[in-house]
């Protein structure tokens, strides 16, 4: 369970928010709306840990985030802006790669799997720097069927994606609710997610 | 984990290799440059060949710096690798290997090469090697925090220069100085005792500033 107590952020000289209170059990969904730039990235990097809260805490499992350090990482899966796709590398590659690296390593049948029901098949022995945008994010986004882990924070996964990807993302993210997974989105679009249980957090200055 | 990280990096690297030879062949070149503008001077070659095989490997390795976590930071992949369920000490470790596997291994061998050319002796090209293999880690270790420190920042090059190259004077004085005992033939084993006190020290202390660095970095 993700507890987020009075958390405050400040960006340079700008406080972005503050007080912000919202705790994410198994099952939920929790969406974080808020015009550009009133800090939605910047509250989902304090949620992965990658960076530090000016006031308030963030616990899972009733632990601080900060003293469980690795631990955390370990049930966290995280797309940013940034897919963390490699150019030189091909879609398998970079799949296989990343979840060694994060710890759960795949074959590559596993691997082709995964891609294939994102509708890469054809792409998938193709270096991606021949990819367009939104054939990388699907590249991103199947390392989220390839991880274990508990708790996926999605940084506007949906930007790019055609229509078909956007229902498929949405899919398979109701999956991993409904499995006990947990999942926390900042998006613009209106998520057409069926998850037991939902919350919107409004970030608002 | 560290296995595949390594694995990944030698891949990247293998496959942009014009980066990788790029700074070999700014080694080779730079100690080429010597010999051929000083002349056949036997006993002025002899001398200098210690000093101008080490700032060639110095200024080589600086050059590399810029690609130690640039890649990785551009692309968003250096977030996805520290939020791997590891302690950062290995993930800057397993880094910091593939780096010095990329950028110094070349260097190491092809040096006692270039030392043909300075006119020494066998002796001397194993000294020279064996200084490189014990002092190119401690360069790829303090060159990380400098990287790591500098990185995202508009002038990382020419900062990380100035971060680094001070750092990297005492390697360079012991390890020019191996050379230079192996030439007046005199021994040359406090040096390399001395030259790997400083690899021990700098991995346990270097992964660890760079980790804390890196951490400031991404934020």
């Amino acid at each position: 369970m993700l507890e987020v107590i009075s958390l405050g952020c400040i960006r340079g000289d700008r406080r972005l928010f503050k007080d912000l209170n919202f705790s994410a059990d198994r099952g939920e969904l929790i969406e974080v709306r808020g015009a550009n730039g009133s800090g939605k990235t910047s509250l989902l990097r304090i949620l992965c840990g990658l960076a530090q809260p000016a006031e308030g805490e963030v616990r899972w499992d009733d632990q601080n985030i900060r003293s469980l350090g690795e631990e955390y990482f370990g049930s966290l899966a995280y797309i940013a802006h940034q897919n963390g796709v490699k150019d030189e590398l091909t879609a398998i590659e970079n799949l296989r790669i990343a979840g060694g690296v994060a710890g759960n390593s795949l074959g590559e049948r596993e691997a082709q799997e995964i891609l294939a029901r994102l509708g890469l098949q054809k792409e998938s022995y193709l270096p991606s720097r021949f990819l367009s945008a939104g054939q990388r994010r699907r590249v991103a986004l199947a390392r989220l069927l390839a991880t274990k882990a508990k708790l996926w924070i999605l940084d506007e996964v949906l930007t790019s994606l055609d229509t078909s990807a956007i229902d498929l993302s949405c899919q398979f993210i109701g999956e991993h609710l409904s499995a006990g997974g947990m999942a926390i989105i900042a998006t613009h679009h209106d998520l057409k997610i069926c998850a037991a249980a939902m919350q919107r957090v409004e970030i608002t200055t | 984990m560290f296995g595949w990280l390594v694995r990944r990096d030698l891949i990247l690297a293998w496959r942009r290799r014009a980066d990788v030879l790029a700074t070999f062949f700014f080694f080779v070149l730079v100690v080429s440059l010597f010999p051929l503008s000083i002349g056949p001077e036997r006993e002025l070659l002899r001398n200098i060949a210690p000093g101008v095989v080490w700032v060639a490997a110095l200024l080589a390795s600086m050059l590399s710096l810029g690609r130690f976590f640039g890649n990785d930071y551009q692309d968003g992949s250096l977030e996805q690798i520290m939020l791997t369920p590891q302690p950062h000490y290995l993930v800057v470790l397993a880094k910091i290997l593939s780096h010095w596997v990329i950028s110094e291994v070349p260097l190491i061998i092809v040096a006692p090469v270039l030392g043909v050319q300075f006119g020494l002796s066998q002796n001397t090209l194993g000294v020279i090697a064996l200084s490189l293999l014990l002092g190119t880690p401690i360069l790829s270790l303090i060159g990380a925090i400098g990287a790591a420190l500098t990185l995202g920042l508009r002038a990382a090059n020419v900062l990380v220069a100035l971060l680094v190259l001070p750092l990297y004077i005492p390697v360079l004085i012991f390890g020019a100085g191996a050379v230079s005992a192996s030439v007046a033939g005199l021994d040359t084993q406090p040096y390399f005792l001395l030259l790997g006190a400083m690899l021990v020290l700098s991995l346990v202390f270097a992964p660890w500033a760079t980790s804390a660095a890196l951490r400031i970095s991404v934020e």
